[in-house]
């Protein structure tokens, strides 16, 4: 008689039966528990079913150290790679959990992916201002308020941004639930508002990147350094202002009728710029120092997802940096253009790339900091 | 390219070496770090540690409550028999209170009790992310400060004149260089991975062993310095040996390759037949023995045998146990006789006496009119699925060592102190473990020693 887990086991893919095997030879070891809250998870457990799997993936943060302080490293016999092998299955992960289902295959060549969106979303926004207005519009200036809309129509852009920005949260939201249900069918924990408050932290703070000792992780060799954690930082903290200037500029237009553009001191321009600038140190931060990392640890074939989210995360705020300092000139029109090209394409991608990583962990992070029942 | 000469010259990159190269150099001295294995493989059987054991007064971060040097030198007297040496004993435990803060300011991280999961101890201190990361931080502090070190280089021997050594012979890649050295300090572990030797004194039944650690730890310098009248300390014949996965590498399977299940197992030779009391003691207190035991036993191969009662009171390691839903169908799947293995558990499991089961405690469940009996933990062997773990002797380290004094010098001929050789680690080990073995006393013993022999090699050069 099979019992389940090794039903299961014969129809899971390598990244998970790998992971497993990893997991196995670690909780017989144990030395890195104090490294991160993945040794601290795995610990408590003695076996290892896909779907815990699937959560120990996601709270790995691929600080690498792991690799570092492992005597099982390749050249070893026992060839240990928690790193990469982790990240092999979180990546599989997003696909497994994603939805729709059939869109989940955008995961798979992710680089590609990313980059065809992008230019299809592009060329839409440029379409659509030619079409439902008149490509002039393109290269006049516009400083009255109200003008971004002589660009691309109010309904439109409400419309196109707010359809595809809705699909997308309802999109990562299905594929999170289902993560969480998975995860919590497999053992049981029972969360809190201090679990997210602490998980909250830890995202904060980047604990998890921190090496156990605050001290940062290890990228080019066996030392540590912070570069990771605070280029991350400044992506992360770029991102979400970003967000919150959207956002309330969202709320200005349609709740209180206030027309952009903005004044320079307003809420969305001052967290805008900040994010914006956040977001022009970050990524090519992170990305400096990916390209200097130890390719030991890392997933090669992970990369194309990484380089692609990051070039987008660019991208939109070189464009929107532009859009403030190009505003009253000819240069507005073709500028916003292309700036809402680039946030399209990422309202359209954001379930189906890198981007996903952030609600994943921090789901991962939640449980993590939860009870476990029973 | 090797340098022709320099003033310290230390031999071996495990943790006792590092911190000999790192005092030496500090002290100001050139310092040149031969290690045999490469970059990957550096750190000898220290990338296996997991903590040493320091004395303290009160708690530190990462220590509780206190460890006393009378309590420490207890311990030792009593794991050892009384085979040890006082002096150099008590000299290591009040150094050891150093510890902490020196290793700490050269880079080296404790974990820290965490919320929950992580339990620390009163005796020993644990390393953030285990021996190997102790060494990354040794060789990254000692690059740092300007010792030389050279992976792929094994000395091969030393020249010596009545006890004061010239130069050392080094084979690195392939090619032979000499070195000249004001002093020497031998950091270079035991010969459990020189097959020969082992051989020599265990014969054939060393083909059925696993070494734990390194597979450079082969007694090259300990031989030669023995051979040009060093004096020798510690049991030639006797090594510190526990129970390993027999699936696990031959080398360098490390920590993950013990088992812990054997006192909630019964413990059957390839005849089927038991050996030895499972439940004799706590398993710390019994698990060094077991090495001994299975070298005894034909083929050095034993199996613990356990049902589904006790799978979840030992550590999980690191294969998964072979399973089966009768006993007779375990004894095919690991190939021993049927009948044989059947007959062993039937007469075990008339023997058992009822009592209340209780890990934590040398409970009362046990054997009556048994031969070997099972002492504690004896519970009946009848609920499915079963599962068998193969074991064979896994050897930690010899005990065989030069012997030393309180300056880590060696002793040569009548015990006199060589001017310019010191030995630290395990080479030296014996000095203090004459036999028997008290956990985290290695890694203590090659900090303290090591930078001991790097301060006082450090003077060699005026
Ligand atoms: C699996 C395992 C777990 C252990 N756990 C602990 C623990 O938790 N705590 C503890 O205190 N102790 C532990 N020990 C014991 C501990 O490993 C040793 O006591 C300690 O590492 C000895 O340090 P060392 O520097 O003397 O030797 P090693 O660390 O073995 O270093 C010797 C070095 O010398 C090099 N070498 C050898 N011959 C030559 C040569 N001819 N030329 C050049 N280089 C050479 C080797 O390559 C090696 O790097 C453990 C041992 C094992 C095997
Ligand atoms: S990564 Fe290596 S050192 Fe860390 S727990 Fe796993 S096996 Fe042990
Ligand atoms: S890579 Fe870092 S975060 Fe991931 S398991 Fe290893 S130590 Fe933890």
């Amino acid at each position: 008689m099979l019992s389940e887990l090794e039903r299961e086991t014969a129809r899971e893919s390598d990244a998970v039966t790998e992971a497993r095997r990893v997991m196995q030879i670690c909780n017989a070891c144990r030395y890195c528990e104090g490294l991160c809250a993945t040794f601290q998870s795995m610990v408590r457990k003695r076996e290892f079913p896909e779907p815990e799997l699937d959560y120990l993936a996601n709270l790995c943060h691929n600080c690498t150290a792991c690799f570092h302080v492992c005597p099982y490293s390749p050249p070893h016999l026992i060839d240990l790679n928690v790193p990469q092998s982790l990240t092999a299955l979180r990546v599989e992960t997003y696909e497994k959990y994603a939805w729709p289902g059939f869109l989940a295959t955008l995961l798979r060549r992710n680089g590609l992916a990313v980059s065809m969106v992008t230019a299809f979303s592009l060329s839409l926004v440029l379409v659509l201002v030619i079409v439902l207005r008149d490509a002039s519009v393109l290269f006049s200036s516009h400083v009255e308020a109200g003008s971004f809309y002589e660009v691309i129509g109010q309904n439109v852009m409400i419309a196109v941004a707010g359809g595809t920005f809705g699909f997308s949260i309802l999109a990562m939201f299905i594929g999170v639930v289902r993560f969480w249900f998975s995860t919590q069918r497999s053992s049981r924990v029972r969360v809190g508002i201090g679990s997210l408050l602490r998980a909250l932290w830890d995202v904060v703070t980047l604990k998890n990147l921190g090496g156990g000792h605050n001290e940062g992780c290890t990228t080019r060799d066996e030392s540590y350094s912070n570069q990771r954690r605070v280029f991350h930082q400044f992506t992360m903290w770029g991102f979400l202002f970003c967000f919150v200037s959207t956002s309330v500029a969202a709320f200005y237009d349609h709740m209180m009728g206030w027309v952009a553009p903005y004044p320079l001191l307003s809420v969305p321009v001052v967290f805008g710029s900040l994010g914006g600038l956040g977001l022009l140190i970050g990524p090519p931060g992170l990305l400096w120092v990916k390209l200097q990392s130890d390719s030991r640890p890392m997933l090669l074939r992970h990369y194309g997802m990484d380089y692609a989210f990051l070039a987008l995360l660019f991208f939109i705020s070189l464009t929107g940096l532009l859009l403030l300092a190009l505003r009253e000139t000819s240069a507005m029109g073709i500028v916003l253009a292309v700036h809402l090209g680039f946030v399209l394409g990422f309202f359209l991608l954001m379930p189906y790339c890198k981007f996903v990583h952030g609600i994943y962990r921090f789901a991962a992070l939640v449980r993590f900091h939860g009870k476990p029942v029973g | 390219m090797l340098p022709a000469s320099t003033d310290v010259l230390v031999i071996g990159g495990g943790n006792a070496g590092m911190c000999a190269a790192i005092a030496a150099r500090e002290a100001g001295a050139d310092v040149v770090l031969l290690e045999h294995a490469n970059k990957s493989m550096r750190g000898g059987n220290s990338r296996h540690t997991r903590d040493h054991r320091v004395m303290h007064d009160e708690p530190t971060a990462t220590m509780v409550e206190s460890y006393s040097e009378e309590e420490f030198w207890q311990d030792l007297l009593r794991v050892t028999g009384g085979n040890t040496n006082e002096h150099l004993a008590r000299m290591m435990i009040r150094k050891s209170r150093e510890l902490l803060d020196w290793l700490s300011a050269r880079g080296v991280r404790y974990q820290q009790a965490l919320s929950g999961t992580l339990s620390l101890t009163r005796t020993n201190a644990f390393y953030l992310g285990g021996g190997k990361a102790v060494l990354n931080a040794e060789y990254l502090t000692a690059e740092r400060l300007g010792v030389e070190i050279f992976y792929d280089s094994q000395v091969t021997a030393i020249d010596i004149t009545d006890g004061h050594a010239t130069s050392a012979t080094v084979v690195n890649r392939g090619f032979t260089y000499t070195i000249n050295a004001r002093a020497i300090v031998v950091a270079s572990g035991g010969f459990q991975a020189n097959e020969q030797w082992m051989k020599e004194v265990w014969g054939d039944a060393a083909d059925n062993f696993c070494i734990r650690g390194t597979p450079y730890n082969r007694g090259v310098v300990l031989k030669d310095l023995l051979s040009k009248g060093a004096d020798p300390v510690g049991d030639p014949s006797q090594c510190h040996a526990v129970a390993v996965d027999a699936r696990g590498p031959r080398y360098d399977g490390g920590i993950v390759t013990r088992l812990d299940c054997v006192c909630f197992s019964i413990v059957v030779n390839n005849l089927g037949r038991r050996f030895y009391d499972e439940g004799e003691d706590f398993w710390p207190k019994r698990y060094a023995i077991w090495g001994r035991l299975l070298a005894q036993q034909p083929d050095q191969i034993g199996y613990a045998i356990l049902d589904s009662k006790v799978l979840h009171h030992f550590m999980p390691s690191v294969f998964p146990s072979i399973s089966a839903d009768s006993i007779e169908e375990l004894a095919r799947k690991i190939g021993i006789d049927e009948q044989a293995l059947a007959h062993t558990v039937s007469e075990y499991n008339h023997a058992v006496v009822d009592g209340s089961f209780d890990k934590a405690v040398l409970d009362n469940c046990s054997t009556r009119s048994l031969d070997p009996p099972k002492s504690h933990w004896a519970l009946k062997l009848d609920t499915p699925p079963y599962f068998a773990y193969p074991m064979k002797p896994g050897i930690t380290f010899t005990y065989l060592g030069l012997k030393v004094n309180d300056e880590a010098r060696v002793l040569f001929g009548d015990g006199s102190p060589s001017d310019n050789v010191f030995a630290t680690g395990e080479v030296m080990a014996g000095n203090i473990l004459g036999q028997g073995y008290c956990a985290g006393t290695g890694m203590t013993l090659g900090s303290v020693f090591g930078r001991i022999a790097g301060e006082h090699a450090a003077c060699c050069r005026n």
